[in-house]
């Protein structure tokens, strides 16, 4: 039915309606909750048969009526996807890598705006993850507690009263829960801040790691921050830690953006309409350069140097350019060399589309 | 800023671990990162694999002074009754195989969560609703089975009989899905 829409479409609907709150630095928030069932052991050491009822029982349970507001969600079988379809999946965070190649008798159960995603015999019988444009960590956090609570009616929770919520890999006991900020911080980057205030962020227990990228370095100037600890502090706690946090290099940015226009407005103009005019006329392009180009006229957009170009079109394009996109697009498989040449043109189309709409 | 371990790529990841209240500072690429086995939240790709492996280990009687194999010195071997799980499998593999592998091997656990969770290791967030009111009533259970063994002990029959009713009562709401509130 609609795996067509969730496989052809780079943007989910839930990232449509424009930036949210802080939209011009954060770019989303999502929270992820893992959990598992009584009774049954965990994901990487079920049978085939335990890890089969497993997902029969959950999937069952949890489609037999709907959260209020939400619709029904739909379920999608790894085992009955092509690997390009569970690879569009992953590049659109809605399914993790684990899930979409090691898992066995692994599933999603997807809202309809894509906005809440349940996987199921990933590395833990549930991994609940909701998405939010912007900075809505209360939102995500009050959504995703709800959802939790509509699971465990359902279903019956591997809980202990000392060690919290029971998961496969001791670094999610607890609360198992998992808070995170999608920030596009280019002005912290350029102006090589951003590594002196990272020590002091790890301090307080939150990772900072690029996004996209294969190996080295954060591809677009997209960063995630992210809570480590799960154990020994409430959900409310954690949430609040990370907040301060995203607060704080929320004004770090904007500090550095407003310096940067101050003392070198020209040069940074200059650096905005290159990307503009290489993502408007390239005719090969490797995802590094894109990504970078991207996040330039991103950051022009938000600092209103260039006007008439949606501020999505960094995240759209980021999704859309990846391997597994390109192929969906063009219907085969590509070599790396081809995804240079597809990559170009579909920016370029993309582009030409913003300025003609 | 440079990965420390390669000194070639940028370090895209950083970590900081608090090891017995020293501060320890890290920076890497992912590359290293995943050769060091250090674990990304938010990531499966990695894992903390070899980071918990090095800490189980350690804690594992090694270099013997009998370098000969005696069946004495063998440690004794804990295993998940529930899923067969050895805790040696479990520092191999840094992985859980069920929810009772917890208790199992729960004399071993503090040291691993202190490290992991900045010396946590008790579970202060949310308790869910069926299971923890089923959890309330099993604590009562456990505290009217006390009292009841001290009624027998003191020959108080007629109070001892009320507790049992009492704890017959109790494990039928279990039973009945009641506490699944
Ligand atoms: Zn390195
Ligand atoms: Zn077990």
């Amino acid at each position: 039915m609609s795996l067509q829409r969730f496989i052809s479409e780079a943007i989910s609907p839930w990232m449509k309606s424009g930036p949210g709150p802080e939209g011009d630095i954060v770019l989303s928030t999502r929270i992820r909750l893992a959990r598992n069932l009584e009774h049954y052991p965990f994901p990487i050491v079920a049978s085939d048969e335990s890890a089969n009822t497993m997902l029969h029982y959950t999937s069952k349970e949890l489609t037999k009526d709907s959260y209020p507001q939400m619709g029904s969600l739909e379920l999608l079988k790894m085992n009955e996807l092509s690997p390009n379809q569970k690879r569009v999946l992953v590049e659109k965070h809605l399914i993790s890598p684990h899930l979409a190649e090691k898992s066995l008798h692994g599933a999603v159960l997807l809202s309809d705006d894509e906005s809440v995603s349940i996987m199921l015999n990933e590395e833990d019988h549930i991994r609940l993850q909701c998405l939010f444009r912007g900075f809505q960590l209360n939102e995500s956090l009050v959504l995703s507690n709800g959802l939790d609570d509509w699971i465990e009616e359902k279903v019956t929770y591997a809980f202990d009263e000392k060690r919290g919520f029971l998961t496969s890999c001791p670094t999610n006991v607890g609360t198992g829960m998992r808070a995170s900020v999608m920030m596009h911080l280019p002005a912290l980057v350029m102006t090589q801040q951003l590594n002196r205030i990272l020590p002091a962020i790890n301090q307080l227990g939150l990772v900072v790691r690029g996004i996209y990228g294969e190996g080295s370095e954060a591809l677009g100037n997209l960063f995630q921050i992210s809570n480590q600890m799960t154990l020994g502090k409430s959900e409310e706690d954690i949430v609040e830690d990370l907040r301060g946090v995203v607060m704080q290099l929320i004004q770090q940015e904007r500090y550095a953006r407003d310096e940067i226009m101050r003392t070198s407005k020209i040069q940074l103009e200059d650096k905005v309409f290159r990307s503009f005019g290489l993502l408007t006329n390239s005719r090969i392009m490797e995802s590094k350069e894109a990504a970078e180009r991207l996040s330039d006229v991103r950051l022009g957009i938000d600092l209103d140097l260039i006007q008439g170009i949606s501020g999505n079109i960094l995240n759209e394009l980021m999704i859309l350019t990846q391997p597994g996109f390109l192929q969906q697009y063009a219907g085969k498989g590509l070599t790396p060399d081809e995804r240079d040449v597809r990559r170009a043109a579909l920016i370029r189309e993309r582009m030409k589309l913003e300025r003609e709409g | 800023m440079l990965c420390e371990e390669c000194q070639q790529r940028q370090a895209a990841l950083h970590f900081t671990k608090i090891i017995n209240g020293k501060k320890e500072e890290m920076h890497l690429c992912e590359e290293c990162a995943r050769d060091k086995g250090e674990h990304i939240p938010g990531s499966n790709s990695y894992s903390i694999h070899d980071l918990l492996s090095g800490l189980l280990n350690f804690e594992q009687p090694m270099g013997n002074s009998d370098s000969y194999p005696s069946r004495a010195s063998v440690p004794k071997q804990l295993v998940c009754e529930s899923c067969g799980l050895s805790y040696e499998r479990f520092a191999k593999t840094g992985r859980f195989g069920c929810s009772n592998c917890y208790k199992a091997f729960d004399p071993k656990l503090d040291p691993i969560f202190k490290r992991v969770h900045s010396g946590n290791v008790r579970h202060a967030g949310k308790v869910p609703k069926r299971a923890g009111g089923r959890l309330q009533i099993k604590n009562q259970i456990e505290k009217l089975r006390k009292e009841l063994q001290h009624h027998i002990e003191k020959e108080e029959f007629e109070e001892a009989a009320k507790v049992r009713d009492k704890i017959r009562d109790l494990n039928k709401d279990i039973q009945d899905g009641k506490g699944d509130v």
